[in-house]
């Protein structure tokens, strides 16, 4: 059989979700339908257009631990200007995305022209947006706009009497729309090249600097996406939402197998990625006996997993190369 | 002059100074030290006492980021050693007993220094990125804890845990003496041996210092032993401070503080030149900030506003780029005519 080497870490993934969903089936009643395969999209709709924005930014040789702060201050921001403010959910949507592309380019600038680690410029990026968050109210929106709970209960019924809700199919729409971007246009080309070496691309003429400021801008928007998403979900703005989810976020682009240095990976893998970590979620609400934190365990495992299985890969290849 | 100005505690003092000197205006209160019962009391010994956690995370963080790696999972290995001591002591018949105290915190220590290892092993031996090598056990280390504790607040009452934390010895609070201990150590073997600078020179070029003759994956590995064994201390003095462990929120964010205080202390996190007592006056303008910010009376959320700036500012100030920008700036406000004339040749 004939394998292309660079296939192998997203068909692991690939692999590996399809096991898991196969030994769920076997080992739970009730597993094996196509409900539980769409409950998976419903449920991890914010996760998947986050991870998306944040599969760009690993490729492109970054990092953007802004995520979950962005999500938060959307849901914050939406809520206190639709409850408090009476804004039309017209206005108040788009304004919030735009919101989130000028932060996430804001930070990109400033890692790109001041040349600071990304590590730190997201970090500040992060305390800023989770305290703008509680500048705003430090407790909790609750939205009862019709628009909001409209969308939140809308449910899309497929054949075969499974649903699927709105937010799922945005994700998805993002997630075919990403892999457009990513591997049939030029700047899903840049953002490889960047990834692969910074100093080649330069050399090469690609645009670094509007490449690297347009892909921290895209992870603020997929991010601020995630949030209007995640507003339809909670249907409340609140300073604490989605806590440590940057950390989520990078484990599912990670197991999707997307090489942290940059450049080496597919927006398919962290579609799986994040899947993977929605069935490991579903395993253990059906087993019953196995505590929530399981989850943070078994993530942290594939993780290493996933790590040491890339760097075995890498190794191999360079001393191919020799 | 061009020596103080230089001198790379120059700056971290400025800001403590300065918010000392706010302080001094805003609240005199802040520096009233009162002597009740053989304790001291007061603001400034609140925030030695409290910062103590992390000045210690702080101090381990340097190592590793003078090496130019960095370690994310600090808060986790500060939630686990705070949640196997509580555990451990609630399991005793008699929570005061010193033997069962001292095999507790012995647990935690080792503990402690065994998820240094892996974190070194995963760094050095496996080769893995610094920032991913350590995500896995700050992902996996959470989970961890909260399986110790069950999921619970573990609440000890014993009245010997709760010394390490908020005891006081020759009317100090005890946490001050175990920070001073682990600096001077820390001070000691860095500087007085030949230690800091094979840290310093791995953080340069591993595989310079490998030609050279040092062993770099050993630095490398006893740096985040050594970075495991701060956290797990600072995790014991967190946990009997409150008398509890929570494997949810205890050292939460500590790793990005811990950094903040790394980066205001002036180590690059580019590796290869670290300054302890900066990181120690870094740790401790965080405390002071976090102080100030509560007494006046601002929403202590606030903070995390505040921190964003302190941080950008001090990476701003520290990146040459800004700087070379700063002063082109500034270049050409003394010479406005440049401008004009540059304009009438093009």
């Amino acid at each position: 059989m004939f394998l292309k080497r660079k296939y192998i870490p997203i068909i692991v993934t690939i692999a590996l979700f399809l096991a898991m969903f196969a030994a769920g089936s076997f080992r739970y009643t009730g597993f094996f339908s196509l409900q539980v395969l769409m409950n998976l999209f419903v449920d991890n709709a914010f996760l998947l257009i986050t991870a998306i924005g944040m599969s760009f930014v690993i490729l492109s040789g970054g990092i953007d631990l802004s995520v979950g702060s962005i999500i938060a201050l959307t849901t914050m921001v939406s809520a206190s200007l639709i409850q408090q403010q009476g804004w039309s959910p017209a206005v108040v949507i788009p304004l919030v995305l735009l919101m989130g592309a000028v932060f996430g380019s804001g930070m990109g600038a400033i890692i790109h022209y001041f040349k600071i680690q990304p590590f730190i410029v997201t970090l500040a990026g992060m305390f800023l947006a989770r305290g703008l968050c509680y500048v705003i109210s430090i407790d909790t929106i609750t939205i009862d706009n019709a628009f909001y709970t409209n969308v939140a209960q809308t449910k899309i019924t497929l054949p075969g009497g499974s649903f699927i809700s709105i937010s799922a199919i945005v994700a998805l729409i993002v997630t075919a729309a990403a892999i457009f971007i990513a591997h049939y246009t030029r700047f899903g080309r840049n953002v490889y090249a960047l990834g692969g070496n910074e100093q080649s691309a330069l050399l090469m003429g690609l645009p670094v600097a509007r490449t690297k400021v347009l892909v921290y801008a895209f992870s603020g928007f997929c991010s601020a996406l995630a949030g209007v998403v995640f507003t339809f979900y909670m249907l409340s703005g609140y300073g604490l939402h989605a806590v440590g989810f940057e950390l989520d976020t990078i484990a599912a682009v990670v197991i999707g197998g997307t090489l942290l240095t940059g450049g080496v990976g597919y927006v398919l893998g962290t579609f799986f990625g994040v899947l993977i970590q929605g069935v490991i979620q579903t395993l253990i609400s059906f087993d019953g006996t196995l505590s929530s934190w399981w989850t943070k365990i078994v993530i942290g495992l594939l993780l290493f997993t996933f790590i040491l299985f890339q760097r075995i890969l890498s190794a191999r290849r360079s001393i191919l190369r020799q | 002059m061009k020596t103080i100005y230089k001198h790379h505690l120059f700056w971290p003092l400025c800001v403590l100074a300065a918010l000392m000197l706010f302080n001094l205006f805003y609240s005199p209160d802040f520096f009233s030290i009162t002597l009740q019962d053989g304790h001291l009391y007061g603001s400034l010994i609140d925030i030695l006492n409290f910062g103590a956690p992390l000045v210690l995370v702080a101090i381990g963080m340097t190592l590793v980021v003078a090496t130019s790696g960095i370690d994310l999972s600090v808060g986790s290995i500060v939630a686990i050693s705070g949640a196997i001591a509580c555990l451990s002591i609630s399991k005793g018949s008699d929570q005061n007993m010193l033997s069962l105290i001292l095999i507790s915190v012995l647990m935690a220590v080792v503990l402690s220094l065994l998820l240094g290892v892996w974190n070194g092993l995963l760094v050095s031996v496996a080769g893995i990125q610094p920032i991913i090598a350590t995500l896995i056990l700050m992902v996996a280390g959470r989970g961890i804890a909260q399986l110790i504790t069950g999921g619970q607040i573990i609440t000890v009452t014993s009245d010997k845990y709760t010394y390490i934390g908020s005891g006081s010895l020759a009317t100090l609070p005890f946490s001050i003496f175990v920070v001073a201990a682990v600096l001077v150590t820390a001070v000691l073997l860095t500087r007085k041996t030949a230690l800091g600078l094979f840290i310093e020179s791995v953080g340069c070029n591993p595989m310079a210092s490998l030609m050279s003759g040092i062993r770099a994956k050993w630095v490398m590995m006893s740096v985040y032993i050594f970075c495991g064994l701060c956290a797990g201390i600072a995790g014991l003095l967190l946990s009997s401070n409150v008398s509890s462990a929570d494997g949810n929120n205890a050292g939460l964010w500590y790793e990005l503080d811990a950094i903040l205080a790394v980066v205001i202390g002036g180590t690059s996190l580019n590796g290869g030149r670290f300054y302890l007592l900066g990181t120690v006056v870094g740790a401790l303008i965080i405390q002071t900030l976090t102080t100030t910010i509560y007494m006046i009376g601002v929403p202590p959320e606030i903070t995390l506003v505040v921190k964003a700036f302190v941080v950008l500012a001090v990476c701003l100030i520290q990146s040459s780029a800004f700087r070379a920008a700063l002063a082109l700036r500034w270049k050409k406000r003394h010479y406005p005519g440049e401008k004009e004339i540059a304009r009438h040749v093009s």
